[in-house]
């Protein structure tokens, strides 16, 4: 059905108007207001003051680097983790066993819980009079030890395990859609050749699954870099800034101290890490290709 | 089925039963299959159950069975914290999100899947580009266009930005679906006289129901569940959603696990239900548009 006709371009009008107002125009925003001195606390004081923003987060603050630092690891464990045990569970819940309607609906349920209530559930069970590990060393097991939170050696793990929580079924959810398009007939080939289970996943499960564990891991990656809801609630960055990524460096510029100049700043050296990722993205989606 | 969720005595059920069928009595199956299921199925429950038991049982109790029930907690928050309140404007966010993101990314869905026209590659390119946007980076700038167009403390202003940042996904996850249906449908009812827009009305979109059930949805689970702009453009507490009362929860209710746990339970539940009935949809939809570019 090619056209002519203006019928398109008013049905994707309001999108395009909600997309620049609210996505493109506020980004260029951001690039003005990192030229300048703004806080909303001190308004007499803002200003144009060159880059004087960057020069200051580049060479005078080392939470900057640190946030960066803590984003990486941050990134590549939890996503690494994501991708490992998202992968096994969908390869379970994709055999056939009795009550696999369930099983999946229960094991996929903490992708719809935000990270706010991922924390305060979080929060009950790691809580050190009534949680979870004060239960078990009253049975015996393990040591009621100190709040896990508070503990800069298991701060760590603890915040690691609570968004794995939420974010293992984003992968199993993905790789399942992707397990189930493959054609039965290759598996029956590969028994019939003699393979054994091992051989099947490695030489037709894996290739298979290649594209869609490739996209979905640079999707995660790019989502729990942006990821500030459950740090922010969970451990507010702490303990002594241990856990602060750079978006929720910027967050707490904006919310707790209101310096939009610098935070914009910050904000622009996150826009070039974005800007990294979506066109390694898009180059691996093979974007070009689909036209 | 997510009942369960909510209703403990259910919840550590057994593990499913072994299959009956001769060509699955295999023993190694328990060690592959059902030990690491079990052992997942715990890690997801164990919490829910978690705040479940510190909801329903009485303050001050260590019981792991919320027995006997009371729902003191939920009067606290509901009544005395104002969760009743958060959970009203948390709703209404909810649906007009659902609704307005539904309408444009049906508009835009069909647009992209029926026709052809000048600058749908960039179009297209900018919807992609737009997951890599970060709604934390963009709180400063987005602050200033509230505050100027007089959307700050408003549910209006915070559907707004919902439906700006959900959109572009939801356009694209439409237009797959869109494209699913056959066009010669549609063409067919215009041979025998309809105009595109009956045609479309009348062919295509009963057709896209489940489509319709699941971009609305999951519009609907993001604008619940989102924390950062309703915390930073809703500052007034009459304006406070669930979340963002949640977050005040934590830090006020640090003794209070029963009124912390209750107010989850109320913020849980209508996402739990909603995404029961959506998964299957998820799985489909997924695959289908945002994955694959």
């Amino acid at each position: 059905m090619k056209t002519r006709t203006w019928a398109p371009y008013a049905l994707i009008a309001p999108t395009l108007v909600l997309m620049a107002v609210f996505l493109v125009y506020p980004i260029a925003s951001v690039g003005w207001f990192s030229l300048r001195h703004h806080t909303v606390t001190q308004p007499w004081k803002n200003g144009f003051i060159g880059f004087e923003n960057f020069r200051r987060m580049l060479f005078e603050d080392q939470l900057f680097w640190q946030s960066l630092v803590f984003s990486a690891k941050w990134v590549v464990v939890e996503v690494g983790l994501q991708l490992v045990l998202g992968l096994v569970l969908a390869l379970i819940v994709n055999e056939t066993f009795v009550g696999r309607g369930l099983a999946r609906s229960l094991v996929f349920s903490p992708w719809a819980v935000s990270g706010v209530l991922t924390t305060g559930i979080w929060i009950l069970l790691y809580n050190p009079s009534t949680g979870i590990f004060q239960q078990l060393a009253q049975w015996g097991i393990g040591d009621a030890g100190t709040s896990v939170l508070g503990n800069p050696e298991t701060v760590f793990p603890a915040t690691v395990v609570t968004e794995l929580w939420r974010g293992v079924p984003f992968f199993a959810i993905l790789l399942l859609a992707d397990l189930q398009s493959i054609p039965k007939d290759l598996y029956e080939a590969a028994s019939v050749d003699g393979a054994g289970r091992w051989r099947t996943f490695v030489s037709i499960t894996l290739p298979h699954l290649r594209d869609a564990i490739v996209l979905s891991t640079l999707l995660r990656a790019v989502w729990e870099f942006n990821n500030v809801d459950l740090i922010y609630t969970l451990t507010g960055g702490g303990p002594a800034n241990q856990t602060t990524t750079l978006p929720l460096y910027v967050a707490r510029k904006a919310v707790d101290s209101h310096d939009f100049g610098y935070g914009s700043a910050l904000t622009m050296a996150g826009f070039v890490i974005l800007l990294f990722f979506s066109i390694l993205y898009l180059r691996l989606s093979k974007f070009g290709s689909r036209a | 089925m997510t009942q369960t969720l909510t209703r403990p005595a259910t919840v550590l059920d057994p593990p499913p039963a072994p299959p009956r069928r001769k060509k699955h009595r295999d023993p190694s199956r328990y060690f592959r299959l059902h030990l690491p299921l079990v052992l997942y199925l715990l890690f997801t429950l164990i919490p829910f159950y978690w705040m479940v038991v510190f909801a329903f049982r009485p303050a001050g109790s260590t019981s792991l069975v919320p027995w006997p029930i009371t729902f003191e907690h939920f009067d606290t928050v509901w009544n005395g914290v104002g969760f009743g309140v958060f959970f009203q404007n948390s709703l209404i966010i909810g649906v007009g999100t659902l609704v307005v993101v539904t309408v444009f990314a049906l508009m835009g869905g069909y647009a992209l899947a029926r026709f052809k026209f000048r600058g749908q590659r960039v179009f297209l390119l900018a919807l992609l580009c737009t997951q890599f946007i970060p709604g934390a980076m963009m709180l400063i700038p987005l602050f200033v266009i509230f505050k100027s167009a007089g959307l700050l403390n408003s549910l209006t202003g915070l559907v707004i930005a919902d439906t700006a940042f959900q959109l572009p996904l939801a356009l694209i996850l439409m237009s797959g679906f869109v494209r699913n249906v056959p066009v010669e449908l549609e063409e067919a009812a215009m041979v025998d006289g309809c105009s595109r827009l009956r045609a479309f009305f009348a062919v295509t979109l009963p057709q896209l129901k489940p489509a319709i059930v699941a971009v609305g949805s999951f519009a609907f689970i993001g604008a619940w569940n989102n924390f950062l702009f309703a915390l930073m453009f809703a500052s007034k507490q009459d304006k406070f959603t669930l979340p963002v009362g949640l977050s005040y929860a934590l830090g006020e209710f640090n003794t209070d696990f029963g009124a912390l746990a209750a107010g989850g339970v109320i913020a849980a539940v209508p996402v739990v239900l909603v995404f029961a009935v959506v998964q299957r949809f998820l799985v489909q939809g997924l695959s289908a548009g945002a994955v694959k570019g």
